[in-house]
């Protein structure tokens, strides 16, 4: 080992290799800025340029890229309230509420030194976990998985906010679309009207930004200034955010911990990491009422742990050639073309090359945190800008995410429906975190769940110890979870979000009746195998439901279950507030445009009327930023071979690029 | 760019004092300089089938006329069947689009899936590559190795699939055809995860194809932890079955099917079978240009991809991450395309009334 520790030594530490270094976090840095891009994107523009090159630069690029993005994917998250990727969703819980209050630079500070801090402990952990992991994930078979899951959607208790009942809805209809596409056990295709682009479900990533950008980015344009609501200095936080990482250096290193524990799994998926981090720092702390509110802790939590992640996500990837995650799965991709055999060979012969890429995510981990830290100041400004300019670029940049995704129509739909529907679960009080837990988790409870049954026919599978001890942990958390539970006066009990009527909701509420009905009918439809999952997902869920429309219907306008924010926009006097609506149609209206006109000019006339229309911004202004909004399509077309959606008008005549 | 060309000529002309060379290539076929060639892959940028794209574009750049840039393009879904539908509607006939394929693409052609808008016989091969598989058991089974075969009967024996219809087609029906009672456990994300859960000891009996044998499982069958039993084989000119030149200590598995039974294989069974291994290994995968592509364009690309595998540095590259098979140009590969797309009616009848009855496949 030590030989290979000083062989590693001598490769990293030469101009080359950390030039190339810096190199790719300067690209990660680029890209992962850019909210749903990611890894994925990064990597793949990435690739082409790998193959011919000398091996230790390449290799020095991609792990420069790969380290840096679930930092700077934290600004975002952040200042707008779009997770960056998947790994910082459970950032945006608190972090933008912080964005709001003016303290962004305080909290892009935290994240940025947890981050540092998480990916450092996680290189630490990995040195010596790395000599032992191969045993360790062979302890970790489909049913120790399936209860690692099963854990992972017991955070829910902990997320539902004021009332368990819509927490556990919210959960179950991220649980039912996660199972639309081919079942894992028949290959039936579930719930996909016979549309092709159901098939194989719905990406994360298109959910992700349907959940949690659609909703903000309308109801910033409806308060009609900009992200912070009190002009404070914005700089004056950027020390204590360093501070406040200090001060919660114990949570950094728990969480670090899991972030690499947990990312180290092949099948769970990363994208789990930063939910699990929240949940653990909601349970374990005794005052509880200000998360969700702005609460520091809340970003340092998930965000020490995603950084972790990415190391943890290494091991499986260099010992198994299994990627955990999708970077990873590109990051192997990178391995191969630049002739890095992984394998049993990596903690053998090879222990330096391997200790060489731990340490590259390290030392770019350092780089990367250090210059988002620097940035994070001047690009905290941004939310002093008026919300109206930054808008339209918000919604360029969400839309190419998510047909970036399959690079289908399907994605851009899917992404306006569920933005809709996420729209009013964000009115009556529908928690959106799980949702998106049910979603993410749903394939690894139903397919390892599935498989567990078979590989140890039948439900002997249970009493394996790594179950039981993860169950043990599920008990305990569910426990914490809610034992110290903060008696907090529920939203609907104050004067604050109590409904005025609740017609409104009692038709959402009966939308979401009439989704568990379809999933319910339309499993009855499937073979045994296929029904099971989503057939016992839509019968509890009915049951919950149920209550939640019993509630309403009963008139309790005090119950937490009865919440609509509409009710705020009247109570701060500003009830001639533009309707969601409204701005829904605006989108609705960016849809229609592309259909017929494609992509890039439809973006470009939308940028112009709204721009002039809700904006009033001036010719010039006008000009210079839809300009800018076409070179940024324009140049990542180029960059990742990437054609956006034609509409009509490119069906009759052929358009010149990039406009085809 | 038609300066650069003039530099190429004239450089030419210095260097071998003969400018009559170049000419050919000047006037007669399609030439490539200063354009770009997309390559669709209708599967996602970390997996097999991209990784060997990105292997051949260099070389194939350098083949071809006029040195053009190749970019990859990645389209995932559908389990291939997407990307291959729109690059068949869309791609123009320029020989600037190809597509790349595997046998993924095949399965749900040759078994009439719905999804599959595409037609092969419309579209014009460049070139293809052959790959093999390797079938292999847990030590815990008692096997040493092929030649303790007939232990396997009456095992329970489980196997990580991925779908029916995938790949995992073929070792589901060698293992039925033997008579082994097999239970398939589906779901499977990748080969790879198959392997993990043979790793584990979850199950008994697993394949890899020839690259991910040699670097993942070779370790394994060293250190003990797994025996090998038989490969898919490979095809003669004739259609004979032979072993597979890479692993050639190992039985083909007619051979292994007759160790085991003291007879061959035969009837509609074994026809589908060759099929479906004819059609899913002998070329896995494949380069096309589209339908309606001129002659000129199409003898342009075979020729600079024969030209591309039987470049000086090529082979050993290719060994390395490839395998040691033949890559398949100009009409082998045309013939080759034709074993791999053609099943009888009663070969394909045969398979899904098996794979209905068996998985309860529905088409």
């Amino acid at each position: 080992m030590l030989e290979a520790v000083i062989s590693a030594l001598h490769q990293l530490a030469t101009l080359e290799y950390l030039t190339f270094l810096v190199a790719g976090v300067a690209m990660g840095l680029a890209v992962g800025i850019f909210p749903g891009l990611g890894g994925i994107a990064g990597m793949s523009i990435l690739l082409p340029f790998l193959y011919g090159m000398d091996p230790v630069s390449a290799l020095a690029l991609l792990i420069g890229l790969v380290a840096v993005i679930p930092t700077s994917d934290t600004f975002t998250s952040v200042l707008m309230g779009i997770p960056g990727s998947s790994a910082s969703q459970a950032t945006v819980l608190d972090g933008f509420p912080l964005a709001k209050k003016g303290q962004a630079a305080r909290a892009l500070a935290a994240a940025f030194s947890a981050s540092l801090y998480g990916g450092l402990i996680g290189a630490l952990v990995l040195t010596l976990f790395i000599l032992v992991a191969r045993p360790v994930i062979l302890l970790f078979g489909t049913a120790e998985l399936f209860m690692l899951a099963v854990l992972g959607l017991s955070m829910v208790g902990v997320l539902a906010g004021q009332s368990l009942a819509k927490g556990v809805g919210a959960c179950g209809l991220g649980l039912l679309l996660g199972a639309i596409g081919a079942a894992p056990a028949t290959g039936e295709y579930r719930m996909n009207f016979g549309i092709n682009y159901l098939v194989d479900g719905i990406p994360l990533v298109v959910v992700g930004l349907a959940i949690f950008a659609v909703p903000e980015i309308i109801d910033l344009l409806r308060r009609e200034r900009a992200i912070a609501q009190q002009d404070t200095r914005l700089g004056a936080g950027w020390l204590q955010g360093v501070k406040d990482m200090w001060a919660n250096i114990g949570l950094a290193t728990r969480c670090a911990g899991i972030g690499c524990l947990v990312g180290a799994l092949p099948g769970l998926g990363g994208s789990v990491v930063d939910w699990i981090a929240y949940g653990h720092v909601v349970q374990t702390s005794k005052d509880r009422e200000s998360f969700g509110k702005g609460d520091i802790r809340g970003v340092l939590a998930p965000e020490s742990a995603n950084n972790a992640k990415e190391g943890g996500g290494l091991i499986p990837t260099i010992l198994f050639g299994i990627p955990g995650s999708g970077s990873m799965a590109v990051f192997l991709g990178g391995l191969l073309l630049i002739g890095i055999d992984t394998g049993i060979n990596m903690v053998e012969a090879d222990l330096d090359k391997t200790y060489v890429i731990i340490w590259s995510l390290a030392l770019a981990n350092v780089i990367g945190a250090g210059a988002c830290l620097l940035l994070s100041k001047p690009v905290a400004k941004l939310t002093t800008l008026p919300y109206v300019y930054l808008a339209p670029f918000m919604i360029m940049v969400i839309t190419f995410a998510a047909f970036q995704a399959t690079r289908s129509w399907g994605d851009m739909l899917a992404l306006f429906a569920i933005g809709t529907f996420a729209v009013y679960m964000k009115r009556f009080g529908w928690p959106r975190p799980p949702l998106l837990i049910g979603f993410v988790l749903a394939d690894p409870a139903e397919t390892n769940l599935y498989q567990a049954v078979q590989f140890y026919d039948g439900w002997n599978w249970f009493w394996r110890p790594g179950v039981l001890i993860i169950f043990a942990i599920t008990v305990v958390s569910i426990y914490f979870g809610t034992r110290f539970a903060v008696k907090t006066t529920p939203s609907g009990g104050g004067e604050e979000g109590k409904a005025k009527t609740l017609r409104p909701q009692i038709a959402f509420t009966g939308v979401i009746l009439v989704l568990f009905l379809f999933g319910l009918f339309d499993s009855l439809r499937r073979d045994f195998l296929g029904q099971v999952f989503p057939l016992t997902t839509a019968v509890v869920m009915l049951g919950f439901v149920l209550y939640a429309l019993w509630i309403k219907i009963k008139g309790q306008v005090d119950h937490p279950i009865a919440y609509d924010a509409e009710v705020d926009y009247e109570l701060r006097g500003r009830p001639e507030a533009v309707s969601a609506e409204h701005y829904l149609l605006w989108l609705a209206g960016l849809l229609a445009l592309t259909y017929l006109v494609g992509f890039v000019l439809a973006m470009a006339a939308f940028f112009v009327l709204f721009l002039r229309v809700k904006g009033r911004a001036k010719p010039f202004i006008i000009a210079v930023l839809t300009a800018a909004a076409v070179g940024f399509l324009a140049l990542m077309s180029h960059l990742l071979v990437l054609n956006f959606p034609a509409g009509l008008l490119q069906a009759a005549v052929d358009m010149p690029w990039p406009l085809d | 760019m038609r300066a650069q060309m003039h530099t190429t000529i004239l450089a030419g002309a210095a260097v071998l004092g003969a400018a009559a060379l170049m000419a050919p290539q000047v006037a007669g076929a399609a030439d490539f300089s200063g354009k770009t060639i997309t390559w669709t892959i209708p599967f996602g940028a970390g997996g097999g089938s991209s990784a060997w794209a990105r292997f051949y574009v260099p070389h194939l750049s350098k083949a071809l006329p006029g040195n053009p840039n190749i970019v990859v393009k990645n389209i995932p879904g559908g389990g291939s069947t997407k990307g291959a539908n729109l690059w068949a509607t869309r791609a123009k006939p320029t020989g600037l689009e190809i597509l790349g394929t595997s046998g993924s693409t095949q399965f749900p052609y040759l078994l009439g899936d719905r999804r599959v808008k595409y037609e092969y016989k419309d579209w014009h091969v460049v070139m293809g590559t052959p790959t093999g598989g390797v079938v292999y058991v847990s030590p815990k089974l008692g096997l040493k190795g092929p030649q303790d075969l007939k232990k396997l009967r009456g095992k329970s024996l489980k196997y990580a699939a991925q779908r029916a219809t995938s790949l995992d087609l073929v070792p589901l029906l060698s293992l039925e055809m033997m008579g082994l009672p097999v239970k398939a456990v589906f779901g499977m994300k990748s080969r790879g995860a198959g392997r993990l859960a043979f790793e584990r000891g979850e199950v008994s009996i697993d394949y890899q194809t020839s690259s991910a044998y040699i670097k993942r499982v070779v370790p394994l069958v060293k250190a003990g932890k797994a025996v090998p039993l038989w490969t898919w084989g490979t095809f003669d000119a004739k259609g004979n079955l032979q072993r597979d030149p890479t692993f050639p200590e190992l039985p083909h598995w007619a051979e292994a099917y007759e160790m085991m039974h003291g007879k061959k294989p035969k009837g509609p069974a074994f026809a589908a079978w060759k099929s479906f291994v004819a059609a899913g290994f002998g070329m896995q995968k494949m380069v096309f240009l589209p339908k309606g592509t001129s002659k000129d364009i199409i003898d342009t690309w075979r020729k600079a991809a024969a030209k591309a595998v039987s470049a000086p540095d090529f082979a050993k590259e290719a060994e390395k991450r490839l395998g040691k098979y033949e890559q398949v140009t100009g009409q082998a590969a045309v013939e080759g395309l034709k074993t791999a797309i053609t099943v009888s009616p009663k070969a394909k009848a045969w398979v899904r009334n098996w794979l209905t009855k068996k998985y309860k496949v529905k088409f």
